[in-house]
């Protein structure tokens, strides 16, 4: 870099930077080989030109004094902060080093390769672990793989692809398409769209908004009096962690009442006799005990749902959550189904990548097809949990993070020794019962962290210390919605290299017949075949989407009447029937109820009143801040100054008699731990809840053992425990159904 | 647009159509940026109003306020571009233009507040 001049450079934002899932289109501004500004592309279909804050703060991240700027090793003892730098050179040679020798002794499934959420960093991660040979990827510390994973699994098992509500995503003209109508009916459940501001996979929160403009009426689902909620026509201030019973409830009026698309239930779906008699035990009196949302609010629903054409829904990590995930989004599953609203215009449109182009092979498929039979037969046998969850196994290759944790400690039935920790900042933000993490890795032999910051998990626990660039300082692609982005190293910030440099180079030591192409751009080529472009090309014009009726079926409408859905090329859906299974086939092959059923959180009013006696409020946490991607931001003064304090909101009815006034330091204490959290008082609660934004920590303190930058007063993870995922392995970390109670701290104790 | 070209003299202003401001925070940042404010000032100040209706509900409204800070994005503007808070909002919910536009257009909106800070 470092010529002279400014020019402004179009491409696609996506994590490191804003962090987030989204991608939208962006022109930074380069000048003299800095990046000085970072506004949206007004001509990118996406978002239009509009953009987050964190995006619009993204100077501030990209050049914080904090960043890591060059690659570091420990000289003191773990977690006594003491570092010296030290070369690529050197960085590379000890990890492949190390890594080798824990393979030649202990085999390479010793080594487990975690990543924190997804974006793309699935990608770079299995890459290198299957060059290295390890079976064990897994979204390290999320029980049950709480995020994304379970809602995919579910809808891919009973309906053989994943929908989102059609805000005319797939089409350049977006709401002007002539073929796009907008939903008479959205029911957004389990969504904070401004808090979130955007950060969704697949659909940017504010699409809602668009169509509430264009006519499109809310039904709101939510603990929490939200902005949506308080625009809705209908809002459900439901119990956290009972979807399940609401959606079966609702499928209960609506076939009861025959209000569902006949035509659709005859020509499409499989088993809804079975169904139906399933759905009778879910009564809207009975689902009001459990929800407790009113009956009459649940008949309502159901009915404007049901009689609403076309209607949407659109749902979020919260379902991931529920105790039996997997389950729960099958209910709402055949929610859509059941009223027509498959792959319609404005219903809920099938989602494939555009044109097929994925960044990384992700279906066990495309791993078969990538590394051949032999070798993901080999991987599966060893992958941690693939043998005790048949779901596990046969969805997406990951080893099941509970279990991962469990083996950590146990050492058994094969020791693990090593940990590739990036993307993941699990001491802070994505683990469960963080300090039993804390514990397990610390005892590992070789731990390795890349990041952009140094993080509370860095300082605790890694030996070396990569340092990640931002989306700007690399070479990649986006893939996980439309459209697909080009992403294009335009500056270089210290020594900081890409994650996907890091990863390749990596892989190439370690495994170079694995690696057989000459760099990232290379491979992106590759990968972008489909498309009919090079990394270059679409670099050159930002983005591309495939058109109407492409032949990959990546394109609604109405791809099941078409054919366009199957490997066989035959109309229905790609599942074992060729149906929508309201009756799920594959549930029933892996042992698992093939009908939705209701199951209580681990800890709840019903299921634990002994424990709700003592602890009556519920704990929710996760919900997104759109100053903050989960852990991260905490540090940039812009977006810290939107969200100074690690708060905990409660209603004022409920502080009273605590004696809890705005801005005081409060304990929240459930059965496992307690938490410090600042006090924000605000009816938006509900009055049996609490909620405390997860991911804190405070870069302004000290960063070394034990403090670690405050983690362990603020993170409310230490009061949810890890090992009750859902009974199928995907889903169920109890993040939003703790019982706690809450009081003021003593004065003495009174600091963050 | 010719930038030496004399405009004619007229009140441009901000209207807020704040039945669709989700509190998103993206106008405050996008101020920040283009003026390089420094923590503690920006042209917009987002606020929060929670209101009871009749029937106990709440009303949630997010109304951002243009500070004594705003200078409508004057070099913006005088470059045919729109205001960097305009442009970026997520709800597309500010709109800039003469006041007189402004208040034609404020007729058909439900809840809209027109701001004229220089
Ligand atoms: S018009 Fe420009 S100066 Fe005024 S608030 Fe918006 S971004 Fe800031
Ligand atoms: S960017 Fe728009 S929606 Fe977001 S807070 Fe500002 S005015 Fe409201």
């Amino acid at each position: 870099m470092g010529e002279m001049g400014e020019r402004v450079v179009r491409m696609g934002a996506w994590s490191a930077g804003p962090g987030c899932h989204g991608g939208c289109g962006v022109k930074v501004t380069i000048k003299d080989g800095k990046l000085t500004k970072c506004e949206g592309d007004e001509d990118h279909p996406y978002l239009q030109g509009r953009l987050c804050p964190r995006a619009l703060a993204l100077t501030q991240y990209i050049y914080h004094p904090d960043r890591l700027q060059y690659p570091m090793k420990r000289v003191g003892a773990r977690g006594e902060g003491k570092w010296a730098r030290i070369s690529w050179d050197e960085a590379l040679d000890t990890c492949e080093d190390k890594m080798r020798t824990i393979r030649d002794k202990y085999g390479p499934e010793s080594m487990v390769f975690g990543q924190g959420t997804g974006r793309d960093a699935g990608g770079y991660i299995i890459f290198l672990a299957y060059a290295y040979g390890s079976p064990n990827w897994t979204l390290f510390g999320l029980s049950g793989i709480s995020c994304f994973t379970p809602r995919l699994a579910a809808m891919s098992m009973v309906m053989g692809d994943f929908t989102f509500p059609d805000a005319a995503q797939f089409s350049p003209q977006r709401y002007d398409d002539p073929e796009w109508k907008a939903p008479e009916v959205l029911v957004s459940w389990a969504r904070n769209l401004a808090g979130s501001g955007c950060t969704d996979h697949y659909f940017s929160g504010h699409w809602a908004v668009d169509m509430m403009k264009r006519g499109t009426k809310l039904i709101v689902i939510d603990p929490v009096c939200s902005w949506e909620a308080s625009r809705a026509e209908l809002w459900l201030q439901i119990r956290p962690g009972t979807d399940g019973a609401l959606a079966l409830a609702m499928l209960n009026v609506i076939i009861n009442e025959n209000l569902y698309d006949k035509e659709f239930v005859t020509k499409w779906t499989h088993g809804f006799e079975e169904l139906k008699q399933r759905v009778q035990e879910y009564t809207p009196e009975k689902a009001a005990a459990i929800t407790w949302v009113p009956a009459e609010k649940i008949v309502k629903a159901a009915r404007m749902y049901a009689t609403a054409k076309p209607a949407g829904m659109r749902f979020g990590q919260p379902l991931d959550s529920n105790r039996e995930a997997t389950s729960t989004i099958h209910a709402l599953n055949c929610l859509w189904a059941i009223t027509g609203n498959i792959d319609i215009p404005g219903g809920n449109v099938i989602t494939r990548p555009p044109f097929g182009v994925t960044i990384y092979p992700y279906s066990t498929q495309e791993v078969i097809d990538l590394y051949g039979e032999e070798f993901v037969a080999n991987l599966t046998k060893k992958r941690i949990g693939a043998d005790r969850f048949p779901l596990v196994k046969n969805f997406r290759a990951w080893a099941l993070s509970d279990m991962v944790l469990e083996q950590m400690e146990t050492q058994k039935p094969y020791p693990i020794k090593g940990l590739w920790c990036q993307t993941n900042n699990f001491l802070a933000n994505t683990a469960q019962d963080p300090k039993r993490h804390y514990e397990a890795v610390r005892k590992l032999e070789f731990n390795v962290v890349v990041d952009t910051f140094m993080t509370p998990t860095a300082q605790a626990i890694a030996d070396i210390i990569l340092p990640a660039g931002s989306f700007p300082e690399k070479d990649s692609v986006f893939t996980t919605g439309v459209p697909i982005n080009a992403i294009q190293k335009v500056i270089q910030v210290g020594e900081c290299r890409s994650d996907w440099e890091i990863n390749f180079e990596l892989a190439k030591r370690l495994n170079p017949q694995a690696v057989p192409w000459a760099n990232v751009r290379e491979l992106m080529t590759l990968r972008l075949k489909a498309t009919g472009l090079t990394f270059e090309q679409l670099a050159e014009q930002s983005w591309t989407m495939a058109p109407k009726n492409h032949k990959s079926g990546t394109v609604p409408y109405r791809r099941h009447e078409k054919g366009q859905l199957r490997p066989d090329g035959q109309p229905g859906f790609r599942t074992n029937t060729g149906k929508v299974e309201l009756y799920c086939t594959n549930y029933e092959k892996y042992g698992l109820d093939p009908l939705p059923y209701h199951r209580e959180p681990i800890e709840s009013p019903l299921s634990t009143p002994e424990i709700w006696e003592k602890y009556p409020l519920i704990m929710i946490t996760g919900r997104r801040n759109s100053a903050f991607f989960h852990s991260e931001h905490r540090q940039i003064p812009w977006l810290r100054e939107l969200s100074p304090f690690p708060e905990m909101e409660m209603h004022p009815e409920t502080a009273a008699p605590l004696g809890i006034k705005d801005g005081d330091m409060v304990w929240i204490e459930g059965v496992r731990g307690k938490v410090k959290r600042r006090a924000r008082l605000t009816p938006t609660m509900h009055r049996q809840m609490i909620h405390a934004l997860h991911g804190w920590w405070l870069p302004e303190t000290d960063g070394t053992s034990p403090n670690f930058y405050g983690v362990w007063d603020l993170n409310v993870n230490q009061l949810i425990p890890m090992g009750e995922q859902s009974t199928s392995g995907f889903g169920g970390a109890a993040t939003k159904t703790m019982l706690c109670k809450v009081y003021k701290v003593k004065d003495e104790e009174a600091t963050v | 647009m010719n930038a030496t070209a004399k405009k004619p003299v007229k009140r441009m202003g901000l209207l807020i159509d704040y039945e669709y401001c989700t509190g998103c925070h993206s106008c405050e940042i996008a101020c920040k940026q283009e003026h390089n404010y420094p923590v503690g000032r920006g042209g917009l100040k987002l606020t929060e109003f929670l209101t009871e209706r009749p029937d106990k509900s709440l009303r949630i409204d997010y109304l951002p306020f243009p500070t004594m800070y705003c200078n409508l994005c004057k070099s913006r503007t005088n470059d045919g571009e729109s205001p960097s808070c305009v442009k970026h909002c997520q709800a597309s919910c500010i709109h800039y233009g003469s006041v007189k536009k402004l208040a034609e257009l404020m007729e058909s909106r439900p809840h809209a507040a027109l701001f004229t800070p220089i």
